[in-house]
């Protein structure tokens, strides 16, 4: 079944075009400014194209509001995380374990989203014997953050995940240790679009890669092709000059 | 009568567009909240007032005094009240809402409410546009107005500290990165503010007598002309200025003058349901602030 | 070199005995825990008793001190969910009109006005406030601010609803005990209501609107259909305090919708600490008798309540209950430093 992205969009945003098949892991690369979150951002509805579509399993999501778009199964991260500082970490949870896709995926009675939470915690890789998921958010290291901010996505059992940045500001050990969960997600069927910095780990474990530069897509294909393209390679280096 | 309702439609646009110039400077275009205009407002009137009447000063002089005094007090207010809870645009709304009632109602009780308090006319007489009598004040209030509005209208677009007024509303970060003290700015933005209500108030009040009524009345007015015309956009007071005066004025001549101030909630309620950033206005809805 | 100091605090022994399931080892504990709610209840329930003693004036000042402490705990609930009201004058006021209205006009004696006009009277502000709750905060409050103004000039300009005069002589209320226990009960209701509320999932997520509605609404969440629900809620309690007081005056007009029901609650909430209900409440329990006592400065007093309020906002943002929460939970003590 294909899932399906097609649009123009702001400026910010020119013209890209793109599609994602189920069980892809496509990573977005790009220079800073290069339109990656205006794209996200136009994907799950916290923006509205000026123009084209977007087309998810066959129906149009273009402008919808992100929550109806977060119900039909996208997600994302927050490249910036602001988490519930003063609540326990797995409290921060419970507010998608309230949404109504939650309880129409898993049921669930009164009292059942503290386990649950903790259950998503523990696939994020919070040690659950430890006193770790019960530690107020404001006392947690960034990358524990960043998790707590992936656990957020898949308390949703989305069929499509976004990851804005996941890794920015994650130590090379939290990296590592972090890798391996989203390798773990993408082995089990879940479509994944990564935005990243961090190249090479994404050309590890990306099916294909896009690349955009101010705005427009210049290259799409497997992680080795873009490597050598030309045009990506002037992007993030420039271009000799000339004489 | 079609005549008399386009002279007076104007007159009264231009009022409420000088109305609204002064708040939409503070709040709309520098981001500062600043609703105790409305006591400022009146605060002008009686300081010119009691200067004229106790003090015995010449009119141009008591004008000039009140309108450096009231910049002064707005400059004050910022770096006394605003400055603690600056960026928290809720709390600075309900601190100087505060303010402002508080003032208002201060004038209240010392009982500024009866027929002597009045500000004299610049010049009295009338003339006459196409047949429909308008005195010199009323003019020289469509003069002012107008002028004022093309002012700010430059002012913000075409000078540096126009410019940073305008910056600092949009992102503080990067004002202060480019070198614009923020809290110098704001201040300032305050202190204009006020002073062009002062304007307002001088050139507005020898209408009628001066009452603690008028200072919400200026509020509301200032907040429906900034809802509808978008409150960060000069072009926008003037056109939602038009449209409310006129709608005013046709409502007062068939219905009754005291529906003109319900004009005001009809169009605020339209405008919030059909096209909430105002009819100028580039505020986004909700989620646009990614 | 002089021996430096730094500020400690650190939570009481009791306090941290009190946890889970340890509270309930011991009476110590125990009292520790339930004093804080237990005494206000009985005071508030047992003040009208007393009003051989206290006189009854003093406890026509009681009713009017539960209304103003409705208006605050409405005002806080919606301020939990990220809405800053302005106006609180508008429940109050759309309240006490529909009450008025059908008892005036069809006769309804209180016990079918009273419910009508707390409920429709929500009704009719959340549909109102919708197209409000799409915007940004700020909005919020202008609108709040400016709609109580723009419908007692409506009022006055249409005539309707008795106009300038208002309507009077309507049913008053069955007998005094009727008269004083029903507003305590209803803040009672509503004070400890709320905050069981918002500490409830339910609570945890209009919080969550409150601090980051875009992370909530990527959580599949409709942010708008909760805020609309929070409204409607929190309406309640102000349009029953309208409601009610229609009946104890036994009149209502445009004071309804006077300035005072909006300053007042805003007040009382920020003085005693929003976010805690039982901080506007204390705010109004303490404000309210005060400007009694003061009555004889007239219109001063809004000066007055003003002045408090700009003092708090400025310079005590998180009122004062928050302050005696931490006193009764915590003590600070002086540490040497290096």
């Amino acid at each position: 079944m294909n899932i399906q992205k097609r649009f123009g969009g702001l400026l910010a945003v020119d013209k890209v075009s793109l599609s994602v098949r189920k069980g892809e892991l496509l990573g977005i690369i790009g220079p800073n400014g290069s339109g990656k979150t205006t794209l996200v951002n136009l994907i799950t509805g916290f923006v509205k194209p000026h123009s084209g579509r977007v087309i998810f399993k066959g129906s149009d999501i273009t402008g919808k509001r992100p929550y109806r778009i977060a119900e039909l199964g996208i997600t994302r991260t927050f490249q910036l995380v602001k988490p519930f500082y003063q609540l326990p970490a797995f409290k921060n949870l419970i507010i998608p374990l309230y949404s109504p896709r939650v309880k129409r995926l898993r049921g669930g009675r009164y009292g059942e989203r503290d386990d649950v939470a903790i259950d998503l915690l523990e696939e994020v890789g919070f040690e659950r014997d430890s006193y770790v998921p019960y530690k107020a958010a404001s006392s947690l290291p960034h990358g524990y953050l960043k998790r707590l901010e992936l656990a957020r996505c898949l308390a949703l059992r989305s069929e499509l995940l976004i990851l804005d940045e996941l890794f920015s500001g994650m130590s090379m050990s939290e990296v590592a240790s972090t890798m391996p969960i989203i390798e773990r997600l993408h082995e089990e069927g879940l479509t994944i679009i990564m935005v990243e910095h961090r190249l090479r780990e994404l050309f590890r474990v990306a099916n294909r890669v896009i690349v955009l530069n101010y705005g427009k897509k210049i290259a799409d294909g497997s992680s080795t092709e873009v490597m050598e393209s030309e045009a990506v390679k002037a992007a993030y280096l420039g271009t000799e000059a000339e004489g | 009568m079609v005549s008399s309702i386009l002279v007076y439609g104007l007159v009264n646009s231009v009022i409420l567009a000088l109305i609204t110039i002064g708040f939409s400077l503070t709040f709309g275009i520098s981001g500062v909240a600043n609703f105790a205009y409305g006591g400022f407002y009146l605060l002008s009137g009686y300081l010119t007032w009691m200067l004229l009447k106790l003090l015995g000063l010449p009119f141009v002089l008591a004008i000039f005094i009140t309108i450096l005094i009231v910049g002064f007090l707005g400059f004050l207010v910022y770096w006394v009240i605003l400055l603690r809870v600056r960026g928290i645009v809720l709390s600075e709304v309900i601190a100087t809402f505060a303010l402002g009632v508080g003032m208002l109602e201060f004038f209240r009780w010392k009982g500024f409410v009866t027929y002597e308090f009045t500000l004299p006319y610049f010049k009295k007489g009338m003339l006459f546009i196409a047949g429909v009598p308008v005195d010199y004040q009323r003019l020289f209030i469509i003069g002012i107005g107008l002028a004022l509005v093309l002012f700010l209208y430059v002012f913000t677009h075409h000078t540096r500290i126009g410019w940073s007024f305008r910056g600092i509303a949009q992102n503080e970060r990067t004002a202060i990165s480019l070198g614009i003290e923020s809290d110098w700015t704001a201040a300032l933005s305050l202190a204009f503010g006020c002073a062009l209500g002062a304007v307002a108030a001088i050139a507005i009040l020898p209408l009628g007598i001066i009452s603690i009524n008028m200072g919400y009345d200026v509020l509301l007015i200032a907040v429906a002309v900034g809802i509808v015309g978008g409150l960060e956009s000069v072009p926008g007071i003037l056109v939602a200025s038009l449209i409310l005066g006129y709608a005013q004025i046709i409502t007062s001549v068939y219905l009754s003058a005291e529906w003109m101030m319900v004009v005001y909630l009809a169009a605020i309620v339209v405008v919030l349901v059909i096209r909430p950033s105002g009819l100028f206005g580039k505020f986004k809805e909700l989620e646009e602030r990614v | 070199m002089a021996i430096q100091y730094r500020k400690e605090r650190l939570d009481r022994g009791i306090k941290a005995r009190c946890e889970d399931i340890f509270a309930l080892a011991s009476h110590r504990e125990m009292l520790y825990l339930l004093l804080p709610r237990v005494v206000p209840v009985i005071i508030l329930l047992s003040f009208p008793l007393l009003k051989g003693i206290v006189g009854l004036y003093w406890e026509k000042v009681l009713v009017i001190t539960c209304a103003i402490g409705l208006l605050s705990l409405s005002w806080d609930l919606m301020a939990s969910v990220g809405l800053v009201s302005l106006g609180q004058s508008l429940f109050f006021g759309v309240g006490a009109y529909i009450t008025g209205f059908l008892n005036h006009s069809f006769g309804w004696p209180y016990f079918l006005t009273i419910p009508c006009g707390t409920v429709g009277g929500a009704l009719f502000c959340a549909i109102f406030l919708l197209p409000v709750l799409r915007l940004r905060g700020v909005y919020f409050a202008i609108v709040t601010l400016t709609l109580p103004l723009l419908l007692t000039r409506f009022i006055e300009a249409s005539k309707i609803l008795g106009g300038n005069e208002g309507l009077s002589s309507l049913s008053p209320l069955p007998h005094l005990w009727f008269e004083l226990y029903v507003p305590v009960l209803a803040v009672l209701v509503c004070l400890f209501g709320f905050r069981r509320l918002i500490n409830e999932d339910y609570g945890l997520v209009l919080q969550g609107i409150r601090d980051n509605d875009l992370a909530v609404m990527s959580g599949a969440i409709n942010i708008y259909k909760f805020k609309a629900h929070a409204v409607f809620v929190a309406g309640l309690a102000g349009t029953f305090a309208g409601a009610f007081m229609t009946h104890y005056y036994q009149f209502v007009g445009m004071p309804a919708f006077a300035l005072d029901y909006s300053i007042l609650p805003l007040t009382c909430a920020v003085l005693g600490g929003a976010g805690t209900f039982a901080g506007p409440t204390l705010g109004a329990f303490i404000l309210v008798p005060l400007s009694e006592a003061l009555r004889a400065f007239g219109t001063l007093r809004v000066v007055f309540y003003s002045a408090i309020l700009i003092i708090c906002i400025v310079g005590i943002p998180e009122g004062i209950f928050h302050y005696i929460q931490r006193k009764y939970h915590q003590f600070e003590r002086a540490v040497e430093v290096g």
